[in-house]
């Protein structure tokens, strides 16, 4: 449900994602963000605008001579494009859409990898300029205490944590930047999986995890 | 300033009529607004002209194609053309995918609301006014992060502005707009 969402995207990341200048990994955390949530959905749309009127009063620059007809027999070769069926509530899981897409199924497609004390993580394949994972936390258990070299862009899908900015539950999304040391604590109840989106590898606080962060791959 | 609204509301009939009726007069004369707009717009990212012109065609192709798609309630026809034209230049030209949200559906006998309609359309008449009486320096860096394909950090880059100058002016820019369109 839409009203219950109370952490939301920045004008930073949705202009960059109505411009198209955002890494893949970080799309997919604003597309999944926005399946759930109509008020950043109405926020895109007037950034997209934004990119329509600048379209509308751009230079043209001359098409080739046979441009039209060239277009009509691409429009032949190609094939129709169906509506894309709505799809029956009953087969909505917990992933929206663009996540399922990169899973390649819901929860039980994902592929987890142990992080060790049950925490869990799967990185979705995306372009290399940033990475995308999925993390699986148990309730009540703490992410590793980790700083951030460059951004993070963190959305919940199940369960819920808590850090110093607030508490954040399904289809909230956390933007972190250098600044925030922060280490989030699974709320209680239902384990908590987020889609966490970086451009830079994590920096983790204690000597252990730093030794082992080569080889988990956080 | 009339002949921009008219040629809003125009842009949605032909559209309606390519849907409905394949009519190939019609496309042609999207064709003529748009295409050389798409093709400026993938060069200014960095396509060469026969690449621009390669994708400008399969980006009008893909406006025949999608127009039953084509929702007159949630877009302009120039903001639903530039959101092809940018999914397109992903996809060409960093080689990327674009993951895009969930659609939102409509109930199954939705007809579009007329004067829903006509209030988007005025609104994107009015934002087009407000992006072209921007000051300059404002209007620049806004066409930039749309057409350019750059970061904010790239435009600092080639600018040579501070990171926080770019920043405060697009925020500017924005903000203008908005109180243009309340």
């Amino acid at each position: 449900m839409t009203s219950t969402i109370n952490h939301h995207l920045t004008d930073d990341l949705l202009m960059s994602y109505a411009t198209g200048s955002l890494p893949e990994a970080f799309s997919l955390v604003v597309a999944t963000h926005i399946s759930l949530c109509d008020e950043c959905r109405a926020r895109l749309a007037g950034f997209e605008a934004v990119g329509g009127a600048v379209l509308d009063e751009a230079p043209a620059c001359a098409m080739e001579e046979d441009s039209f007809a060239a277009t009509m027999r691409l429009i032949a070769q190609m094939p129709t494009e169906t509506r894309i069926e709505a799809e029956d509530e009953s087969v909505k899981g917990l992933f929206p859409k663009p996540l399922r897409d990169y899973v390649g199924g819901d929860v039980d497609a994902v592929q987890w990898r142990s992080l060790g004390g049950k925490v869990r993580q799967a990185v979705l394949p995306t372009s290399a300029d940033a990475t995308v994972r999925l993390l699986y936390i148990p309730a009540g258990v703490a992410m590793p205490d980790h700083g951030h070299a460059g951004m993070e862009l963190t959305m919940v899908l199940q369960g819920a944590f808590d850090d110093d900015d607030g508490h954040f539950g399904r289809g909230d999304v956390e933007v972190a930047n250098e600044e925030l040391k922060h280490t989030p604590v699974a709320a209680p109840g239902a384990d908590c999986i987020c889609i966490v989106a970086t451009d830079a590898p994590l920096k983790f606080s204690g000597l252990l995890p730093r030794i082992a962060q080569p080889f988990i791959g956080i | 300033m009339n002949e921009r609204h008219t040629s809003d509301a125009r842009w949605v009939r032909l559209v309606e009529r390519v849907r409905s009726d394949k009519d190939q007069a019609a496309f042609g004369e999207l064709f003529a607004h748009f295409a050389p707009r798409v093709k400026a717009f993938l060069m200014k990212s960095g396509a060469d002209s026969s690449l621009a012109e390669e994708c400008a065609q399969e980006v009008m192709a893909t406006v025949w194609h999608k127009a039953q798609l084509f929702d007159p309630e949630r877009a302009s026809v120039a903001t639903w053309v530039f959101t092809i034209a940018r999914n397109r230049r992903i996809d060409a030209l960093r080689k990327q995918r674009r993951p895009e949200p969930e659609d939102l559906t409509w109930g199954p006998e939705h007809e579009p609301d007329q004067s829903e309609t006509i209030a988007l359309q005025q609104e994107s008449k009015q934002l087009g006014r407000a992006l072209a009486a921007l000051p300059q320096n404002q209007r620049v860096l806004i066409e930039r992060a749309y057409f350019g394909e750059l970061s904010h950090s790239e435009i600092a880059a080639e600018t040579g502005l501070p990171l926080g100058t770019i920043k405060s002016r697009i925020r500017l820019a924005l903000e203008r707009l908005r109180q243009e369109m309340k």
